[in-house]
């Protein structure tokens, strides 16, 4: 009935994954050592940096508070999904063209939090509203100002192609 | 870190999971959002036998009006009731304290229950629940009880949850034209834990303000009631309550007792303010 290891059935990234996990595997770890989806980072490992920000059913959720044995019959979209169907491609040139990556650790979570923002926005995002959506993922280069830049662009250059 | 290795299982009802609770007792922990919880264990300040993850129990995560009050369920998610109309309209301190707790991707997995059970003391909800004079639902191996917010938190950490009880929901009054609420805290980072913050509700009469309840969050081990303040806020002299506070906290790692002490103040002139003005 309990068990250290523990049997899952989920889609990452819209493929069929089954697996045997020990109980006490995070979901980040799972995606980077029994999947080598290593586009979602390890930061802090207590819910604090963001890095390891990856989409659950739809909703953006810490790679790190999430046990692999939680997401049975979830369907999982890590960096490499959202950067592979083109969903963040627009994103992805604004970070680069505006420098909002130096060392780009915390880029995946920030693309990931960033692309939630702007999917659920109704209206452009103020950037007061952006910086709060992404308060809880740290840039340790401390590139926000960038970072902010290239995602109030993106919201501007939807919001001009809808 | 990696957390130190535990078992696994779902319960998928409430009895369930109350029965491996009472069976494995003090091993066992319940995990539901998981946002403190799996944070400990990876840090391993925590190392249970077994985890009940109790997130498949259907019939724990809605948000009712129930004639003068409305429940929540213990499994309802931060954003779910951050989005609720309901709690807009009906429980309006709780809605103005949401998207102060944690992040976004925090807020889609942590559960109110969750938070309230944790009960850390420089939470936003077990404040607001001390402020509405709310109740908490709990189920237990004999049977169901209640318990009102003013007797649930304990101590740091600690709560009237004997170690086999969950929470099923809590419970506030539902606002109506008289009821006035107010919210504020301060951090240093928005979603990080507050430095201090403060709830509080009041019922608006002829006089001015009556039922002043002020739950201040970061400033002990629990949310405090500073009495005195209450009562001088009650009497409508802002200056009388702010230097009636009567708090005690302790140094910590954000500020020294002194600043929380001054920036309590602060808080209450603003929310004083907040309740003083009609709902809009």
């Amino acid at each position: 009935m309990s068990n250290y290891a523990v049997d899952i059935s989920l889609t990452v990234n819209g493929e069929r994954v089954q697996s045997r996990v020990d109980a006490r595997k995070t979901l980040v770890d799972f995606l980077r050592d029994d999947l080598s989806l290593t586009g979602s980072h390890v930061g802090c490992e207590h819910g604090v940096c963001g890095a390891c920000t990856v989409c659950v059913d739809g909703e953006i959720v810490r790679g790190c508070l999430m046990l692999a044995a939680q997401c049975d019959g979830t369907k999982v979209v890590t960096i490499e999904g959202l950067s592979d169907s083109g969903e963040v491609a627009d994103l992805q040139t604004a970070f680069e063209q505006r420098n909002a990556l130096q060392c780009g650790f915390c880029t995946p979570g920030m693309l990931a939090a960033a692309q939630d923002l702007l999917k659920r926005s109704k209206k452009v995002p103020s950037r007061g509203e952006i910086r709060e959506h992404l308060s809880g993922n740290y840039c340790r280069c401390t590139g926000y100002h960038a970072i902010v830049d290239a995602v109030e662009a993106v919201a501007q250059g939807r919001a001009k192609g809808r | 870190m990696k957390p130190a290795p535990f078992a696994y299982t779902r319960a998928k009802t409430l009895k369930e999971a109350v029965t491996l609770l009472a069976k494995h007792k003090d091993d066992a922990r319940l995990l539901a959002g998981g946002q403190s919880l799996i944070a400990t264990l990876n840090m391993r300040l925590s190392a249970p036998d077994l985890l009940i993850d109790i997130n498949g129990i259907k019939n724990l995560n809605g948000i009712a009006k129930k004639g003068k009050y409305v429940e929540i369920g213990a499994l309802a998610r931060h954003a779910q009731v951050e989005h609720s109309e309901l709690i807009a309209k009906h429980a309006p301190l709780i809605a103005l304290a949401m998207p102060h707790i944690g992040h976004p991707a925090i807020r889609n997995r942590g559960t109110f229950g969750g938070s309230i059970a944790f009960a850390d003391p420089a939470a936003e909800l077990p404040a607001c629940l001390l402020a509405l004079g709310g109740e908490i639902d709990i189920a237990g191996p004999r049977g169901k009880r209640k318990v009102k917010a003013d007797a649930f938190f304990k101590g740091l950490f600690e709560t009237a949850l004997r170690p086999q009880e969950m929470i099923t929901a809590v419970r506030v009054p539902a606002a109506d034209k008289a009821t006035r609420v107010g919210f504020a805290e301060l951090a240093r980072r928005h979603g990080d834990y507050a430095i201090v913050g403060l709830a509080a509700s009041a019922r608006s009469n002829a006089k001015g303000l009556g039922d002043v309840r002020l739950a201040y969050f970061g400033v002990g081990d629990t949310p405090v009631r500073p009495k005195k303040a209450e009562a001088a806020l009650a009497s409508g002299d802002i200056d009388a309550a702010v230097k009636a506070l009567d708090l005690d906290p302790n140094d910590d790692v954000q500020a020294t007792a002194k600043t929380k002490k001054h920036l309590a103040g602060v808080l209450l002139r603003r929310v004083a303010k907040q309740l003083m003005e009609p709902r809009g």
